[in-house]
């Protein structure tokens, strides 16, 4: 029965993601068909409408001839040196949290049997992720679609450089007129989907296959990653918006979620909480470790552990104030913001381990930093740093919580508390997001493209809702795909390695080598 | 002869092997090892997993003398790995057949 009703919600679930792609598809080709006409940069959603140095373009290609008077006619943005060098190390900075921070940090929480197995995934998931991304992953979440999934114009980063006219494409950022390079804006939002899957991981930790594990992590990045990238953060961006009508145009262009006004600055809802959700599910579903509860599971390595966490740290800062997508002002406030309310969260979650255990721990202390950098993931371009400090406090001791009582609660063997700290602290920072930003309470408040100022009627209250709604929404979305991934690729391939096995340990077991010898 | 077997707290080592230098032993073999007595373990708390250690980890210290010399091994053992707290350690004194050096074929005491 139960096997017949996994068939069930597999065959439901790959029909409602055939439906999707072939509607997209659709209109994508309409879309396409309306704007073949202009330079091939111009069908981008994100990319501004010609390319970046007419003069060289008119010079070395005289076959785009036709093109080239519409082309010249507005004055075209050019990025500006210190911007892209600014998002090139913000990209590299993201790549140092995955790889070596995630894994190592990890990598430190697991049986020594173990260690390679954890490593192993993240970079193998790392790799995966950059390749798809440049395959499919970047078109489906970031070109103009429908308001769940984007288009193919960029399928194979097609059309981003055109090498007969010597072009380059270039992406809007939230400020008019300031853009920057179209290749930069594909690497750092790869790295924003490779560190997601791989924060999966953590999860099924020490008894998942690994082939099932790479099996999941095709089916979950491109039926929730991308949908919900593309739902959150989408729009076309600030230069299409002249008036009220246009606003309206391009609004409507936008994902469902960014058309309802989601504040999402760099990940809460499209990365952690959709990661954590996958997660817990993924416990569920692969079962609890054997001998959970009654042999030691305790962490190998906390120096490991450390160093991962102080990597993710650093590397943070990319992830966050690279989010403005410019070097300037946003950016600056959300590196104080990442800083502060990490700082907080780190001594929050000491303190509230000290009073209630005893003891003040290390992994307390490199949890409760993550803890942190997740709260203010969503929240750091939008609120102020006292608004910072205060998510921050709040977020090391929610998540201490969120993996004592909650974990207890929950009653799933989720090894690392993905969900505890990446999914607690995640709806935390969303829903804190919509409280802080008001300029009330010190925050940035919420830009108006149309009439060229911060929107003076911020309404805490609804914001709040709104927020709210994104988060339920992002549950139910990546809670569904995961499920349905997850039963798949057990039915497939089996989610889990033999119990012989898992008591060997997976270095061995599954990749043939010791992390240590003796 | 004998083979006196002492399980001690691991930082005693060092002083154990100056003392028993000082008193004419010539070699002692070490191990590392593991062990529960009236000390019992302690627990490690791992944010929500609360881990019970039974096992400590000890030294053992092995030493082959003469009948001679144990009473004043022993002593002397008491007297340096001694904190007066639970969890010293204990001696295990043992009678030895015979001692064989590898590279002379020496036995008894003049393998020592």
């Amino acid at each position: 029965m139960k096997k017949h009703l996994a068939y069930l919600l597999t065959a439901g679930a790959l029909l409602f993601g055939l439906g999707l792609s072939a509607s997209c598809m659709a209109d994508d080709a309409s879309a396409k068909a309306s704007t073949t006409a202009s330079a091939p940069a111009a069908s981008a959603p994100v990319a501004a409408p010609v390319a970046a140095t007419p003069a060289a373009v008119v010079a070395v290609a005289p076959a785009a001839a036709p093109a080239a008077p519409a082309a010249a006619a507005p004055a075209v943005p050019v990025p500006n040196k210190g911007d892209t060098a600014w998002m090139l190390i913000a990209t590299a900075l993201v790549i140092l949290m995955t790889i070596p921070g995630l894994a190592l940090f990890y990598g430190g929480l697991v049986r020594s049997k173990n260690m390679l197995s954890i490593l192993m995934q993240v970079f193998m998931i790392f790799a995966l992720i950059i390749v798809l991304w440049c395959i499919y992953g970047y078109s489906f979440a970031f070109t103009e679609g429908n308001r769940f999934f984007g288009g193919t114009d960029r399928l194979f980063l097609n059309g981003i450089w055109d090498p007969v006219k010597a072009t380059f494409a270039t992406a809007s950022t939230f400020s008019r007129g300031v853009v920057i390079p179209e290749f930069v804006y594909v690497v750092f939002q790869a790295t924003f989907a490779a560190i997601t899957c791989g924060l999966i991981v953590g999860s099924f930790a020490e008894r998942a296959k690994f082939s099932a594990v790479m099996a999941f992590i095709v089916l979950w990045f491109t039926f929730s990653y991308l949908p919900v990238a593309h739902m959150v953060w989408f729009w076309t961006g600030a230069d299409g918006i002249k008036d009220a009508a246009s606003g309206a145009v391009e609004a409507a262009k936008g994902g469902w979620l960014a058309q309802m006004g989601a504040l999402d600055f760099a990940g809460g809802t499209v990365v952690h909480i959709n990661a954590a959700v996958a997660g817990i599910l993924g416990a569920f579903v692969v079962g609890k470790r054997v001998g959970y509860g009654k042999e030691s599971m305790a962490p190998h390595s906390l120096t490991m552990t450390m160093i991962g966490a102080s990597l993710l740290w650093v590397g943070w800062f990319g992830f966050n104030a690279g989010s403005a997508l410019e070097a300037a002002d946003t950016a600056a406030l959300a590196f104080v913001n990442t800083l502060l309310a990490t700082a907080a969260a780190t001594l929050s979650w000491v303190a509230g381990e000290w009073l209630i255990k005893g003891k003040p721990s290390m992994l307390g202390g490199a949890s409760g930093a993550v803890a942190g950098l997740v709260a203010i993931t969503p929240a750091c371009g939008f609120v102020g740093p006292m608004g910072a400090l205060v998510i921050g406090l709040l977020a090391g001791v929610v998540c201490l919580w969120g993996v004592n009582g909650l974990k207890r609660l929950l009653g799933a063997d989720d090894s690392l508390d993905v969900f505890g700290v990446h999914g607690v602290g995640g709806v935390l920072g969303a829903l804190l997001t919509g409280v802080f930003a008001s300029p009330s309470l010190g925050g940035q408040g919420v830009y108006d493209y149309v009439k060229n100022q911060i929107d003076p009627d911020y309404k805490i209250i609804d914001h709040l809702i709104i927020q709210a709604s994104a988060v339920g929404i992002t549950i139910l979305w990546s809670g569904v795909v995961a499920f349905v991934a997850y039963k798949l690729v057990d039915l497939v391939i089996g989610m889990r390695v033999a119990e012989d096995s898992e008591r060997e340990g997976l270095d061995i077991s599954s990749h043939g080598e010791s992390a240590y010898h003796a | 002869m004998k083979l006196i077997s002492a399980i001690v707290k691991p930082f005693k080592l060092e002083e154990v092997r100056e003392a028993l230098s000082q008193i004419g032993v010539m070699g002692v073999t070490v191990t590392e090892v593991k062990g529960f007595g009236r000390q019992k373990g302690h627990t490690e708390l791992y944010r929500g997993a609360e881990y019970v250690v039974d096992f400590l980890p000890k030294t053992k210290i092995e030493v082959a003398v003469d009948d001679a010399i144990v009473e004043s091994v022993i002593d002397t053992i008491l007297a340096t790995a001694r904190t007066g707290k639970i969890g010293d350690g204990k001696i295990f004194v043992y009678d030895l057949q015979q001692v064989v050096r590898i590279r002379t074929g020496e036995t008894g005491n003049d393998a020592f």
